[in-house]
């Protein structure tokens, strides 16, 4: 064989693997003691897209969220039932090793929650106990390019020491996502990471969602529709627990197909 | 609702005398609120000056001690020590062996008459003992020293003595031959039966050893009990027990714990009675039930944010507990033991029952050395007939008082530390 057509046999799997989702939820419902929070959800996070979940709040679309990474794990009555797989691999299996999975699907949480450590040492955590970085020069790179990427760098490049916690709400947001990110996830799920925020520090993240798609799927919650139609590719509505559609984010914004949908994204209710 | 048509409200009028007197009203409540905070404040403020400047007021004497001048004639006394033998190996042997308190009995008779010799206290001869370790060359001259007067004539220079040696210091006194020296004894010393021999120290020793054995003991079982119950239990019947006990073992009467010392670590383990390690087994008991429940509210203060943040990062159970929520709680949980520790230090009852009461008159040397505590000394000190217990024992309270404020100082430094490092 030749070198051009490996080439292409190589450009073709990773186009096919681009295909495929990179994770899948399969009949998921979620349980907190008899209360069902979630009731048989199907839904694929594409590999390279922002993937939005909207909904009217209590509609469960965080809970969801949590089941991705095993967060649900911590709460005691909660329970879930079917399979969600990351790249074919059942998260949910005896198998599967909760602190690796939650190292290789990030999360960030609606409220900005650096550790009460240096701005350094909030980013170098995750690679440390990771064992990600050998030696202290690698240690640095890695915080250096996380920050970088979190587009936080040129604001705190001179304070590394200073604590994570005297940041501005933004500034502690980007904190969080790089520190995520350290740790060179697969996925990264957001968990309405602008709610605290004001409107300058909301577009700087979502500015920052549109430079890290196509490097991690990102899957973000926010009740905030026009955040979604902003930053996604693919949404999907979330309604008492109930997934109600997923789609192209244009396709729902602008024909949504269910009459629930389109109550919701023409401000009926919600 | 009646069926009167509503009609619109005539404005409030600000200006009214009803309204201002409720405003009057609430301005008074606030002011008479504070007022009586302050006087709560200064109460207790009040109360603990009187307790300071009383034991101060009393036990500054217990550290100080009167002296009488005597000039000891070594060459002439009955004193057979040799200079030459006071140099190399046999030189405690031979101050072992000499009669100190006989030389000093008749020196006192030759300078201050027949009953000289009952003027100064018996702890002379130490004095005496130590002059000539330093200074051999003494003993070929005739000396000047001054020794501790006798517990008489001390209470007589202090206070009110009876009027016989009242009379006898102010002879001695007009005469030159008295002045008042720090007591080193008293903070070198241990118990003993005449007042002006005790010393603090052996009782002080005591209770450290002690404090260091309880607070090995109980912070470590007290925190990691903490830890799991707040982070690994599961919620059920049976932690809500645990829960109930520990918060009733915090409310046991020190006492109960005596006995249970007693019982368990003297009679089941047969370890040595009087001895610190028990003493210190027996507080740790009734230490840690504090320190859980201090544990236990710090470690509950920690924001769950901060567990969801190391967890989502893929830190492990034990990971988000020794690397995010300790750190966090460990000013809660050294208040919580700092107060524990308080206690235990002040503590008497239990220590009675585990025989820390008896007379020791050596320091402890160890942790299984027969050894009593602070305020064990201070209980039999108070119980004593002589008079001149009663400085020392003001003096004792004054040591323990210290203590207390060292340990809270340094739980004080440390916490801070803690905190200033987030």
């Amino acid at each position: 064989m030749t070198d051009t057509s490996l080439n292409e046999i190589a450009a073709h799997q990773h186009a096919a693997a681009a295909e495929t989702p990179k994770m899948t939820a399969r009949g998921v419902s979620v349980y907190y003691g008899d209360k069902k929070a979630i009731d048989d959800v199907s839904i694929d996070v594409d590999r390279e897209n922002v993937t939005a979940f909207i909904g009217p709040s209590g509609c469960g679309k965080s809970t969801f969220l949590r089941t991705l990474n095993r967060m649900n794990d911590t709460i005691p009555s909660a329970r879930v039932e079917g399979a969600i797989a990351l790249d074919g691999e059942d998260i949910y299996a005896s198998s599967m090793d909760v602190v690796q999975l939650r190292a290789r699907v990030g999360m960030v949480f609606q409220k900005p929650n650096p550790f009460p450590k240096s701005i350094y040492e909030n980013v170098a955590y995750g690679p440390r106990i990771h064992g990600l970085a050998a030696n202290k020069t690698e240690m640095d790179q890695i915080v250096e390019r996380s920050l970088k990427r979190a587009g936080l760098w040129e604001e705190v490049k001179d304070r590394l020491a200073e604590s994570g916690t005297a940041l501005s709400g933004g500034q502690q947001q980007r904190l969080c996502i790089a520190r995520a990110i350290a740790v060179d996830p697969e996925v990264i799920l957001m968990d309405e990471p602008c709610s605290a925020l004001d409107p300058i520090a909301t577009a700087k993240i979502e500015e920052l969602i549109h430079e890290l798609r196509g490097r991690y799927a990102i899957v973000i919650v926010t009740h905030n529709m026009q955040q979604a139609a902003r930053v996604s590719q693919r949404t999907a509505f979330f309604h008492l627990g109930v997934l109600v559609e997923y789609g192209e984010t244009s396709e729902i914004f602008t024909n949504p197909k269910a009459t629930r949908t389109k109550d919701y994204i023409t401000g009926r209710y919600g | 609702m009646s069926d009167a048509p509503l009609t619109d409200p005539t404005p409030t009028n600000w200006g009214n005398p009803a309204m201002q007197r409720r405003l009057r009203r609430r301005y008074s409540a606030e002011r008479n609120f504070r007022l009586l905070g302050l006087a709560a404040i200064l109460l207790s403020a009040g109360f603990l000056a009187f307790l300071l400047v009383s034991m101060m007021a009393n036990g500054i004497r217990g550290f100080s001690q009167t002296e009488l001048r005597l000039e000891v004639d070594f060459p002439r006394s009955s004193l057979f020590l040799d200079p030459a033998a006071l140099r190399g190996f046999g030189a405690d042997q031979a101050l072992a062996n000499a009669d100190f308190e006989r030389a000093i009995a008749e020196a006192a008779v030759a300078r201050y008459g027949a009953n000289g010799a009952a003027l100064f206290s018996e702890s002379g001869r130490l004095r005496v003992r130590d002059a000539v370790r330093e200074d051999p060359s003494i003993l070929n001259r005739n000396a000047v020293l001054w020794l501790p007067a006798a517990t008489e004539i001390d209470i007589a220079a202090k206070s009110r003595g009876s009027l016989q040696a009242e009379r006898l210091y102010r002879q001695l006194a007009d005469a030159g031959r008295v002045r008042t020296g720090l007591n080193w004894s008293f903070l070198t010393g241990a118990d003993s039966t005449d007042p002006t021999q005790v010393g603090i120290w052996g009782a002080f020793k005591g209770s450290l050893l002690t404090m260091i054995v309880t607070l090995l003991i109980a912070f470590p079982i007290g925190v990691l009990s903490a830890v799991y119950l707040e982070e690994y239990a599961p919620r059920n019947r049976w932690t809500d027990m645990i829960e109930v006990s520990v918060n009733n073992l915090a409310a046991v009467p020190s006492i109960i714990f005596g006995l249970l010392g007693l019982a368990v670590f003297l009679n089941s383990w047969h370890l040595p009675r009087s001895a610190p390690i028990v003493g210190g087994l027996t507080l740790a008991l009734m230490t840690m039930p504090v320190i859980v429940i201090a544990g236990r509210n710090a470690i509950k203060s920690v924001p769950p944010s901060i567990r969801d943040a190391a967890l989502g990062i893929g830190a492990s159970r034990i990971q988000v507990v020794f690397h995010h929520v300790l750190p966090l709680a460990l000013p809660g949980i050294l208040t919580g033991t700092i107060i524990g520790m308080a206690r235990a230090l002040g503590e008497t009852a239990p220590l009675l029952m585990i025989g820390m009461r008896a007379f020791i008159s050596a320091p402890p040397g160890g942790f299984s050395d027969p050894a009593t505590a602070l305020p064990v000394q201070i209980f039999l000190w108070s119980d004593e007939v002589s008079r001149g217990f009663v400085e020392k024992t003001s003096a004792a309270i004054i040591v323990l008082l210290v203590f207390l404020l060292a340990m809270n100082g340094l739980a004080i430094y440390l916490r801070n530390k803690f905190e200033r490092r987030w």
